[in-house]
């Protein structure tokens, strides 16, 4: 982008991108609420518009015009900087991502991947730092348990995506979704597309892994603090994270914008809306683990799964039959 | 109600028991008092006390094994005490032994000036909260206990409210003004002080931390405080703090008519509805030696089970959002909601209907009842099978579960569980099996059991008896009994209608039983019911007065509460979660 005639366009994708994914993220508040109501036979919210839909605006007003309240035993700098490292975090991740080879704000960064994966290791900070700023007992005891959560389980999720870097042999995203034009990764690589997936989960520290917040037991974990924008920024950040983690999972095991008859960027859409509803899904049906038995089942289970799954596939593709 | 046949049985106990008691106390050690719910009674002087009470915990030829209920009356404004030992304040120890389904009373009368008995928390562990509140609520001293101190009032509290000289009402006080410094005292107060408890700030090792958990805590079930020693998420030790949900339901018990407290019941076990009734109308009706017909007794049995539903299914929801599960808790509201559509349909109310009646019921049973009950027969059994995959067959449910929180039974009786948290622990006792009131006898039911006492096992209890609650109320709905809903006995209030307008006398009887309230002979009866979370029972005392002299509301969550630092020792704080959801208990049927 050397050539100033390229910076505008270049700006312009960029602040469309991000109002896109704003919206998206604020629609998804309400596809979530309306999809947890189907599920457990309550209607959700409808009142605020045709269905409800107008619910995200009502709520962006009121957590906008909230008092902006730091607690005074709080220690105010860090307290304000969590949850922007949250959002920014996010957002600078989904950069990455290749909807289409044409759609996407750095599709064809060649360590895609790996700014990825870097990204959602600093978005451990935004936890730590907001359970442990917040000066509470509640928010300490999550922070503590997002700092061991996340830290473990981004050494799965990198582990996992080996099989899938071994087998295209890029980091560039696009690259990756290019190898896939005959068999989506999910086939070869499906233990890696599942641990992925529950590491993705636990990094959004979703349910059933929200052991972070853990609201029966400790009220809303490392977010008890906060509130008006600097709790909708954790929330929001929290959504994007959602739809990083299912479009991630798209490009890198289903294939990204591959199928038949429909445009590109369609197909990307219905894949990545797919995984995100299996997210509210698992929401609504599993309970959450203890502490110590998601640790243990992390280290005793996924590490050994993923260091096996590694040398397979490398022990595949060396004797022939994987085409690399 | 006891048959003629159980009161033989209870008085050749009473022989026994005292043969042994004369024989190790000596010949005037007891005195025998007459109770109209043929409980045996001695009175025993606050000198041989403890050695009477350890001797009947385990030395005895029929020894008592469970404290069940310990509390206190203010005899210095009673009028009939004939035969009674002169006593200003008396001290009530009942003891139960669940293997002979025998009861006791202990009473130690006590003078103005030396109110102090010497304490059996070292006899029974439970002792220690029931001492608490006799001390707080009466002023009596309890010799060598651990900890006497305030428990359902606040610690800065003047006065104790169960005595007759203190006001029952706000209004007897003056207004209250809540000034900066009074503020700055009572938040003090509530400053939690570890050494008060005898625990420690430091390990070797480590700092503990201390966790104020609750009394606004989502997972706590109401306003309830515990305080965690925490060494990172593991407990070292629980200090459970209740009385925030206290409401001086036994004081009020003095002020009103017997027929006006029976709302106020109600609302001690929030869930149960007329649950909490059936006790209090049972024990009048034994006051008053009235006898209920056939079809209030089925009505009544029909109504509890109903409740018994209500109260489980929200145990069972809420136990699995205690987990982490969100949606079972709406599934299991809904179904709850179908059951007060039956019960609003007869009672015409959903939560506390208030629907017994002293002699029956309110009304009769409206049209259509039948319909509506056997549509919900129909449909719930089909859920509670998919509710069963959904949570018991849920691995993750069971990993949180299986073997946390678990006592053994000889436990269970130290502390005086009762309910599904005794069953879980293998003892097949229902107060419904083993002492059938009201017509429990002629149903056909099971009592289930499980033998590891641990959460998952409280939970399958629970659901079991939800079964055997859906066969109950079909067997209600199959044999409903013709004839009047409510006894013509002249205290049954309010009188039927067809008693009331043939003559002057009746017409006044019913103008003074609707007024000033039935005047109940002088006597005294507990009557226990097995109540959705364990046995409820009230111990009326009357004076021959349209209210009652002393109410004491006997209720099984209280006890319950007072295990837990037992169970969480060593435990994880998302243990201790699903450890009180387990429980099931709700704060006003600790509080009162």
């Amino acid at each position: 982008m050397s050539n100033p005639n390229d910076i505008i366009p270049g700006l312009l994708n960029i602040i469309l991108g991000l109002a896109f994914l704003m919206m998206m993220a604020a629609l998804l508040t309400w596809v979530e609420r309306r999809l947890l109501g189907f599920l457990q036979d309550r209607p959700g919210p409808n009142r605020a518009g045709p269905s409800g839909s107008l619910q995200v605006v009502a709520d962006g007003i009121k957590l906008l015009f909230k008092q902006d309240w730091i607690p005074p035993f709080a220690d105010p700098g860090v307290f304000v900087l969590a949850p922007a490292i949250a959002m920014v975090t996010v957002m600078l991740a989904i950069a990455v991502i290749p909807a289409t080879p044409a759609i996407g704000i750095i599709g064809n960064l060649n360590v895609g991947l790996l700014f990825f994966l870097a990204m959602s290791g600093l978005g451990v900070y935004s936890v730590v730092l907001a359970g442990w700023s917040s000066n509470n007992k509640f928010s300490l005891l999550g922070g503590v348990r997002a700092a061991a959560q996340m830290v473990s389980y981004e050494v799965f999720m990198g582990l996992s995506l080996v099989g899938v870097v071994m087998l295209s042999g890029s980091f560039n995203l696009t690259d990756i979704v290019h190898s896939q034009r005959h068999l989506w990764y999910v086939v070869p690589q499906f233990i890696g597309f599942v641990i992925f997936f529950m590491g993705g989960i636990a990094e959004t520290h979703r349910l059933p892994f929200d052991l972070p917040e853990g609201e029966s037991e400790l009220g809303a974990g490392f977010h008890t603090e906060y509130s008006g924008m600097k709790f909708g920024m954790f929330f929001v950040g929290e959504y994007i994270g959602i739809m990083l983690v299912s479009a991630m999972t798209t490009v890198l095991f289903l294939g990204g914008w591959y199928g038949p008859f429909l445009p590109p960027f369609m197909w990307f859409g219905i894949k990545t809306g797919l995984l995100v509803a299996f997210f509210i899904l698992l929401r609504a049906a599993l309970p959450r683990p203890r502490y110590d038995q998601f640790m243990a089942f992390g280290w005793k289970l996924l590490l050994p799964l993923t260091l096996i799954n590694i040398l397979v596939t490398g022990a595949l593709m060396l004797a022939g039959p994987v085409p690399s | 109600m006891l048959t003629d046949a159980d009161s033989i049985h209870v008085t050749g106990a009473e022989q026994i028991i005292l043969r042994d008691l004369h024989q190790r106390f000596g010949p005037t050690a007891i005195t025998v008092q007459k109770t109209i719910d043929q409980i045996p009674t001695f009175w025993v002087d606050r000198a041989i006390v403890h050695d009477v009470l350890k001797h009947l915990r385990s030395g005895a030829e029929r020894s008592f094994r469970v404290l069940y209920d310990l509390t206190a009356v203010d005899e210095r404004l009673r009028v009939h005490r004939e035969g009674l030992p002169p006593s200003d304040f008396t001290v009530v120890y009942h003891l139960i032994s669940f293997e002979r389904n025998d009861d006791i009373r202990i009473k130690v009368p006590l003078k103005e000036g030396a109110l102090e008995v010497p304490t059996a928390a070292d006899i029974w562990p439970n002792a220690n909260w029931y001492e608490r509140e006799v001390w707080d609520l009466f002023g009596l001293r309890f010799a060598g206990h651990p900890n006497l101190r305030r428990i359902l009032t606040p610690p800065t509290w003047t006065g104790h409210p169960l005595r007759k000289d203190h006001v029952a009402r706000a209004t007897e006080m003056d207004p209250y003004v809540l000034t900066e410094e009074r503020e700055l005292t009572e938040q003090e107060a509530l400053r939690f002080n570890p050494e008060e408890w005898g625990m420690k700030r430091h390990s070797k090792t480590a700092d503990f931390m201390f966790l104020n958990l609750g009394p606004n805590h989502p997972s706590v079930h109401g306003v309830f405080r515990i305080i965690l020693q925490l060494e990172g998420e593991e407990i070292i030790d629980a200090v459970p703090e209740i009385g925030f949900h206290h409401r001086a339901a036994e004081k009020m018990g003095e002020r009103q008519t017997w027929h006006t407290y029976i709302p106020y019941t109600d609302r001690i076990d929030y869930l149960g509805g007329v649950m909490n009734n059936f006790p209090y109308v049972m024990a009048v009706e034994k006051l008053a030696g009235i006898t209920v017909p056939p079809r209030a007794q089925m009505i009544r049995i029909m109504l509890a089970e109903l409740f018994r539903m209500a109260s489980h299914l929200v145990f069972y929801g809420t136990m699995s959002q205690d987990v982490g599960q969100l949606s079972p808790v709406f599934y299991m509201f809904a179904d709850r909601e179908r059951v007060f559509h039956i019960i609003e349909a007869i009672c015409g109310f959903r939560m506390h209907p208030a629907w017994f009646r002293i002699g029956g019921v309110a009304a009769d049973l409206p049209q259509g009842w039948d319909t509506m009950i056997r549509d919900y027969l129909d449909y719930q059994p089909k859920r509670l099978d998919e509710y069963h995959k959904l949570v018991m067959q849920n691995r993750i449910f069971k990993a949180r579960t299986v073997g946390v929180g678990a006592y053994t039974l000889e436990e269970a009786y130290d502390w005086g569980v009762t309910g599904p948290g005794l069953r879980a622990c293998g003892l097949e006792w229902d107060y419904r099996k083993q002492r059938p009131y009201s017509g429990y006898d002629q149903l056909d039911f099971e009592i289930p059991t499980c033998n590891n006492g641990d959460c998952y096992d409280r939970v399958v209890v629970h659901i079991e008896e939800m079964r055997q609650s859906l066969r109950i109320i079909r067997q209600c709905l199959d044999n409903m009994p013709p004839g009047p809903y409510r006894s013509a006995h002249k205290l049954a209030t309010p009188p039927l209608r067809d008693n009331t307008m043939h003559d002057i006398e009746t017409l006044i009887t019913h103008f003074l039983n609707a007024s000033w309230g039935p005047v109940l002979p002088p006597g005294e009866a507990m009557v226990s019911i097995e109540a959705t979370k364990g046995i409820n029972g009230y111990y009326l005392t009357a004076d021959g007065n349209s209210n009652s002299y002393r109410t004491r509301i006997r209720t099984p969550s209280f006890p319950h509460l007072q295990m837990i630092p037992l169970i969480s020792r060593g435990a994880y704080v998302a243990d201790l979660i699903a450890i009180l959801g387990s429980i099931d208990f709700v704060m006003a049927d600790v509080d009162r």
